[in-house]
């Protein structure tokens, strides 16, 4: 039931277990399909020491929230989580979770891609890059390759 | 008084993450609180310099450059989003 299905979204600076939050989403028989995204810090060819995410606090977790419930209506989703960290985070590390749930497979994988799409143009989140010669790189630039994956959905 | 609040290279080059100011009554949009502020100093100038690529957000939710700013609690200034 889109109404009442539940919507988990945090934004923390500590890591994040997947399996423990999977299990936290499914347990009551409903689910036949969990589609699960976890985002990583690449360390671009060995450039980079750090990213460091900086967020709008109470707009972010407002703007992700509104992005899940849109999802869970759209695709009829038995619920849906998205987690995402700020702060120093360094290759190879956790940034982002989604977890999507629902009774088939295409609508759980779309419903866990509408939300990272939506989430990385409309929640504000932004990106600096720490390099490993002690350098601060530049913010990071906002890729129109973005703007074109969530205009898909439109 | 509005709050103001900035994000990521907004804010540095800025120099403050928020503030609080008086708005002329001629200011009537967020493109016209871009336009005030870029009077105000260097800083400003420079951090709001591309117009078009600043994001605008009222009382916590996105706007376009040509909605009504009145009644605004907190208005923020920032940058493309680079989350996920």
């Amino acid at each position: 039931m889109a109404g009442d299905a539940p919507v988990i979204v945090r934004v923390q600076t500590d890591d994040f277990d997947a399996a423990a939050e999977t299990a936290r989403l499914t347990g009551d028989g409903d689910a036949g399909a969990i589609v699960t995204f976890t985002g990583l810090c690449r360390d671009e060819g060995g450039m980079l020491a750090a990213l460091e995410l900086e967020h709008y606090p109470g707009m972010a977790e407002a703007e992700i929230t509104r992005i899940c419930r849109e999802a869970v209506a759209r695709f009829s989703l038995l619920g849906i989580a998205a987690i995402h960290r700020v702060g120093k985070i360094a290759p190879g590390e956790n940034i982002v979770l989604v977890i999507a749930t629902a009774p088939h497979r295409h609508a759980a994988f779309d419903g866990a891609s509408f939300v990272m799409d939506y989430l990385k143009t409309s929640a504000p989140f932004w990106k600096k890059e720490h390099f490993a010669d002690g350098r601060t790189g530049g913010w990071v630039d906002a890729k129109e390759s973005d703007d074109r994956a969530r205009e898909k959905w439109a | 008084m509005t709050k103001l609040v900035y994000f990521a290279w907004v804010r540095e080059r800025i120099g403050k993450g928020e503030e609080e100011i008086d708005l002329p009554a001629s200011v009537k949009t967020g493109g016209d609180l871009l336009r005030h502020l870029k009077t105000l100093g260097d800083d400003y100038a420079h951090a709001l310099e591309h117009e078009n690529v600043i994001r605008i957000a009222i009382n916590q939710e996105h706007v376009e450059h040509d909605d009504p700013i009145a009644g605004a609690r907190e208005i923020a200034l920032f940058p493309p989003m680079t989350g996920g």
